[in-house]
């Protein structure tokens, strides 16, 4: 018990496995019937929030992003994931709704494993603070206009606010290439559970 | 102090040409540099939670990413690099043996503050990558597993080199931790980042935070201790036995608490149970060390009083103790309702790092600081200073984050709007910031002594009050 072989190898490497197997390896064979998706086969369209910012900053999204369609649409996706991790935005916002706490009623459907099994998930942003409110049921809760005057300054919609500006997101006043996207990105977030969304999915089930 | 045969007392051998006394005083500087600019970082996110935030608009110093500079620079600058001199310190002395090569110390050294330099100025840059405590720019990532490698050939030399002598249970703590630190390392940065989506990822970075506390700051940290006490209060540590029950404890439960940081999310609800259950089993081990270390201290608590570095030991301790046994509450499913999310979190990791980690290595440096410059300390009184500084510091704010948690987690429960949480912890938020400035001021007298201690004129060894052997 008292060599340094045995330490090495029971306590290293064998408490090390061990806790891998329980706590990773089973719970991922357990998820792993889920599929898989890339990008392009998660996002096939553009969104009506992008349409909308294409409308309302006609100039910006031109000289950014060029047509709205469903590949600029995934590469403002992709930079908006990659802006909210490089700014720590996970840091005070969870990506997850719990099943207690009254979650479900302030912010939606509870999460499920499968919403996360795909490229925008990789890696996850579940978060373990929250400052500022859960953002996995985002989408469509505000309009575009309220997310520009946000990253702008969010005490001008909400006053008592600490979220710190983000001015670095705007030419001036418009949104730039990572303010579209940020604002793209999240109002993205949950958009396939909105409850249309949800009534949708079940209508088109229940016809097949 | 003659080598004494029994396991329990660590062997403390005439350290004077084995230990390569310039690299220790390097690491400890160096984790002082970063552990201010962790300092500073946490407190520019505290005010601007307290809405006083100096530079609003300013890219390069936005508050989230300095928030992460806060995290990374107290793990990867500030703790290691303080462990590192210690084991650079202890090693040689218990083993006999001088490390591998001292070059390669040196190599080891500058690769390690260039990694943790790098990493702060990508992070400041945006180049942070998405997982907690693994924010270090994922082109960081792989270079800080060749620093771990030869980091732990360097020091794995002598430890390998002791046979067919009982080892002292600092050693197997070491020894662990130098396989411990580059599995984790690159399963938390490149599964999650590159294999693994959702709430499988999820798991895997539960278990990566898990295990960077768990497997390699606790297991320094216990494994510095071990040697300390006894060596300071000159007896042996009261049970071998129990001291490798609390190892074992801590290589088979510790690393199983992984889940325990993504409590109600989609990972299965067994793997959640499960950590539950080790996450409570993990009292047992924190019972053993406890016991273990009060019972050595029975008969001399005099040396509370009188030796800072026992002060720091103990009070470190008693925090252990006091967020083990939190975490045995706050781990079950139905505290995590209220306090998931909330400043509570916080609370509980700031006294794990900073009151228990950061005590001990406050002590460590207390001890070892004179001995490695060859002088007495500057000012004894300032060193006292920062004991009371910091650990009221964290006190306060560890009961207020505590608060200010539960008053946050139930205004969320009972649907208030969401701007009531903020208005709520304000008034908690501006008692942390203070709190935390009491703490800043303790470690800047600090580093201000080291510095007056560094420079005073040298003395002759003869006036070297409570020199130990080995100095002369």
């Amino acid at each position: 018990m008292e060599k340094l072989k045995f330490i090495l190898f029971f306590a290293g490497l064998c408490c090390f496995a061990i806790a891998g197997i329980l706590s990773a390896v089973l719970p991922l064979s357990h998820l792993s019937h889920i599929p898989y998706q890339k990008l392009d086969q998660l996002v096939t369209e553009p969104s009506y929030d992008f349409l909308d910012l294409g409308r309302r900053y006609p100039e910006q999204m031109k000289k950014y992003y060029g047509e709205a369609t469903a590949a600029s649409f995934r590469e403002a996706l992709k930079i908006g994931r990659d802006s909210y991790i490089a700014e720590a935005c996970w840091h005070c916002h969870s990506q997850f709704v719990r099943p207690v706490s009254n979650e479900d009623v302030r912010f939606g459907k509870v999460s499920w494993a499968a919403e996360y099994m795909n490229e925008m998930f990789l890696p996850h942003l579940f978060g373990t603070r929250r400052v500022g409110p859960d953002l996995i049921r985002e989408a469509g809760r505000h309009s575009n206009d309220w997310h520009a005057a946000h990253f702008f300054d969010p005490p001008l919609v909400v006053p008592s606010s600490v979220m710190p500006r983000y001015t670095w997101f705007f030419d001036g006043e418009k949104p730039n290439k990572r303010g579209l996207a940020m604002i793209a990105y999240v109002q993205w977030l949950g958009s396939w559970a909105t409850p249309e969304a949800l009534a949708r999915k079940e209508q088109s089930s229940a016809a097949r | 102090m003659t080598p004494v045969a029994s396991p329990a007392m660590p062997v403390e051998l005439p350290g004077r040409k084995l230990v390569d006394r310039p690299i220790v005083k390097a690491h400890f500087i160096a984790a002082f540099v970063f552990f201010f600019a962790s300092l500073f970082s946490g407190l520019f996110y505290a005010l601007q939670l307290s809405r006083i935030y100096p530079f609003p608009g300013v890219e390069l110093l936005s508050p989230g990413r300095l928030r992460m500079i806060h995290t990374n620079a107290i793990a990867y600058g500030f703790l290691m690099n303080a462990f590192i001199a210690m084991m650079y310190w202890i090693v040689p002395r218990i083993t006999g043996e001088p490390v591998l090569n001292r070059k390669l110390s040196w190599f080891v050294f500058w690769a390690w503050q260039a990694i943790v330099g790098v990493a702060a100025l990508g992070i400041l840059k945006g180049h942070a990558q998405g997982i907690e405590w693994g924010e270090t720019p994922t082109y960081v990532d792989p270079v800080v597993l060749v620093g771990g490698a030869f980091l732990a050939a360097n020091i794995a030399t002598p430890i390998l080199k002791v046979r067919h002598k009982p080892l002292y249970v600092t050693l197997w703590y070491f020894a662990a931790m130098l396989v411990w630190l580059p599995l984790t390392y690159a399963m938390g940065n490149f599964v999650p980042q590159y294999f693994v989506p959702g709430a499988g990822g999820a798991a895997i970075t539960g278990l990566f935070i898990h295990d960077l506390v768990g497997l390699t700051v606790t297991p320094l940290g216990w494994g510095m201790v071990y040697y300390l006490v006894p060596v300071i209060l000159k007896k042996p540590i009261w049970s071998h036995t129990l001291s490798l029950a609390g190892f074992w404890g801590l290589a088979f439960f510790y690393p199983l608490n992984g889940v325990h940081h993504f409590f109600w999310s989609p990972i299965p609800m067994y793997a959640q149970y499960g950590a539950v259950m080790s996450t409570i089993a993990v009292e047992i081990v924190v019972f053993t060390v406890i016991v273990n270390f009060f019972m050595t201290l029975r008969g001399r608590g005099d040396a509370l009083r009188t030796e800072l570095p026992i002060r720091w030991f103990y009070s470190g301790m008693v925090m252990y103790f006091l967020t083990c046994l939190q975490c045995a509450f706050q781990t079950t499913l139905t505290v995590q309702k209220v306090i998931h999310f909330s400043d509570w979190v916080v609370g509980h990791a700031h006294l794990v790092m900073f009151g228990v980690f950061g005590s001990w290595i406050l002590g460590a440096l207390v001890y070892v600081w004179p001995k490695v410059i060859g002088k007495p300390w500057w000012s004894e009184r300032l060193n006292v200073w920062n004991w009371w500084l910091a650990t009221m510091g964290i006190m306060v704010m560890f009961i207020d984050l505590m608060a200010a948690g539960l008053v946050q987690g139930y205004l969320w429960q009972n649907l208030a709007p969401w701007e009531q949480s903020l208005i709520a912890s304000m008034p908690f938020w501006h008692v942390r910031t203070v709190a935390g400035i009491a703490i800043i001021s303790g470690q800047l007298l600090q580093a201000f002594n080291m510095w007056m201690t560094a420079r005073a004129p040298a003395v002759e060894p003869t006036s070297l009050a409570g020199a130990e052997p080995a100095l002369t």
